[in-house]
């Protein structure tokens, strides 16, 4: 069973810090591997922190853990992950006609990996 | 070039050596007043520095290993030289891409092979602010440096950027709390706003948080534009659209026509969504528009430390800021066309030259394959995917701290590397000045 959310990937501090610490070490890798999920949602699909979920959008598939965003910080329907690798392959290569794929506000659907 | 005498010397014997104003080039905003302590060759503290700062400066001891691989063995620079140049120059299609984490003296360089090769010069600005470069040709700029957001910016708008997160001294240095010439009390005489689809931390630093629907920011900034110009709206249709009550536009608006000085910036929220260069283009002209009723400024939060120098050297050397082709000997535009995203993800670029940027692992699917599929160079001071999947990898001494140069803040204000110590690898100018003359001398041994 999935369920269709909005995808915003975007800039974090520790993101940030990953990238100067190198990309192969662990914060980095933690951070990018990272989805953040509005608490109800979480409590509505059943999931926990560390749990592992599916992403589908139109250009790919991914699996990621995920966490339950600060309180308030995300409204619910709305997925948040730090860029790198798991948020690029999720990305289409169409930039219709801009030279920028369309990396924010993607649709993706999430399914609980049992 | 490399650091300076003084500095190699200091720094070797072991002493502690103090650097006064070192810029920092991990972000935009380029801060130009740290600190650095010094010994060997590692930075001890980083004084007035923010958690990525600290990060940038305190993680970038050189790199062990060659300073070249060839298919993964090690190799001199100079045969890494010969065969990145012989890459180069038998391609038919190649793409010289990244450098938005290079000074602009190596961007120079960098601009010039492609022309020499007839290839495509294309920096990360493709992928970040690409847009707002097209909207700007579009409908122009008003903008002001970040002094004068200091000394005069009474409403402050952040719009799809979170600086709290990507450009931590922002608000401190810039935008929000320094005391300024119209702006004595610092951040009591400032209103902040953040518009975003989430509530991220910048938001907390706002007076005023307005979340809109995801995907609809160039309806709001539409609504804005006719609320700019007393057109009456549907109040119902405005919010169905933006997730936002008419009534909260009007009390921004009423805000927006009553400040001094009003300025707005704004992130990739607005130029990675869909409408990109159609929202900024929205945005741009609401500034425009707003210059009728008072001053309005509005500015880009760029993200490395050098974009901004790669747009103004690309635009100087070609007339065009990203996505230019040099095939026919003179400079064509077109984003969609010669960017670096589709030209992979088309399949047709045959050989690239990639400069402090790291493409396979921020492209989409199709473009890294295309690039795992052709001879590539690649140039980074740390190993990152793309370096490990080049045909000839260099690891260069690290901008700002190992090597000297020029880059420009967001805003364009160029400022000036201060390095800590030298690196045992060449910087990206000593590479790309080796790698431009030795095109130039099989080109002209073809002809």
């Amino acid at each position: 069973m999935s369920e269709t959310f909005v995808l915003i990937p975007g800039r974090t501090s520790k993101q940030g810090c990953g990238i100067s610490e190198g990309k192969f070490k662990e914060n980095y890798q933690r951070e990018i591997n990272t989805l953040q999920v509005a608490s109800e949602d979480m409590q509505r699909l059943n999931l926990a922190d560390g749990d592992r979920v599916r992403l589908t959008s139109e250009a790919g598939q991914v699996e990621v853990a995920v966490t339950a965003a600060k309180k308030g910080e995300l409204p619910t329907g709305i997925l948040f992950i730090a860029y790198g690798d798991l948020s690029s392959r999720l990305m289409a290569a169409d930039t219709h006609g801009s030279g920028m794929p369309t990396s924010k506000g993607m649709d993706v659907k999430l399914e609980k990996i049992s | 070039m490399s650091a300076n005498a003084d500095t190699t010397s200091t720094a070797s014997s072991g002493e502690l050596k103090v650097v006064q104003d070192a810029a920092c080039t991990f972000c935009g905003c380029v801060c130009d007043d740290i600190e650095l302590k010094v010994e060997g060759h590692t930075i001890k503290e980083a004084k007035r520095a923010c958690v990525l700062g600290k990060a940038w400066f305190l993680n970038h001891e050189p790199e062990e290993g060659p300073s070249c691989r060839i298919e993964g063995q090690p190799a001199t620079v100079d045969e890494g030289i010969e065969r990145a140049a012989q890459i180069l120059c038998d391609a038919k299609y190649p793409q010289v891409y990244g450098l938005s984490d290079s000074p602009c003296e190596a961007q120079r360089k960098a601009v010039g092979i492609a022309d020499w090769i007839g290839g495509i010069i294309d920096t990360t600005t493709s992928v970040c602010h690409g847009p707002s470069g097209m909207a700007l040709q579009g409908v122009g700029e008003v903008t002001c440096t970040l002094g004068e957001v200091m000394n005069r910016g009474d409403l402050i708008i952040f719009w799809g950027s979170n600086p709290a997160e990507s450009h931590p001294r922002h608000f401190t240095r810039y935008s929000l709390m320094p005391k300024g010439l119209f702006t004595p009390n610092g951040r009591k005489d400032r209103t902040c706003v953040n518009i975003d689809v989430r509530k991220t931390k910048s938001a907390n630093a706002a007076d005023i948080f307005i979340q809109i629907k995801p995907r609809r920011d160039f309806e709001a900034l539409w609504t804005l534009r006719a609320l700019s110009r007393g057109i009456s709206l549907d109040g119902d249709l405005v919010e169905r659209d933006t997730g936002v009550p008419l009534a909260t536009w009007q009390d921004l608006m009423d805000r927006m026509k009553a400040c001094k000085f009003g300025v707005i910036f704004f992130g990739m929220g607005l130029t990675m969504t869909r409408g990109k260069h159609a929202n900024t283009e929205a945005l741009l002209a609401l500034t425009r528009d707003m210059n009728a009723h008072t001053r309005f400024v509005v500015n880009a939060n760029r993200g490395h430390g050098n974009v901004s120098g790669a747009d103004n050297v690309v635009t100087w050397r070609t007339g065009y800021p990203f996505g230019v082709n040099l095939a026919r000997g003179y400079p064509r535009f077109n984003p969609g066309e010669y960017t670096t995203s589709d030209t992979f993800a088309r399949g047709e670029a045959d050989a690239a030259l990639i400069i402090a940027s790291d493409p396979m692992a921020n492209f989409s699917e199709a473009a890294r394959q295309h690039l795992a599929r052709i001879p590539f160079i690649a140039l980074d001071p740390k190993e990152t995917p793309t370096t490990r999947a080049a045909t000839v990898a260099f690891t260069v001494a690290t901008y700002g701290i190992n090597s000297p140069g020029t880059v420009y803040r967001m805003d364009d204000v160029p400022i000036p590397l201060r390095p800590a110590f030298d690196s045992p690898h060449p910087s990206d100018f000593d590479l790309l000045s080796k790698l431009e003359q030795r095109v130039k001398e099989i080109k002209a041994a073809a002809y």
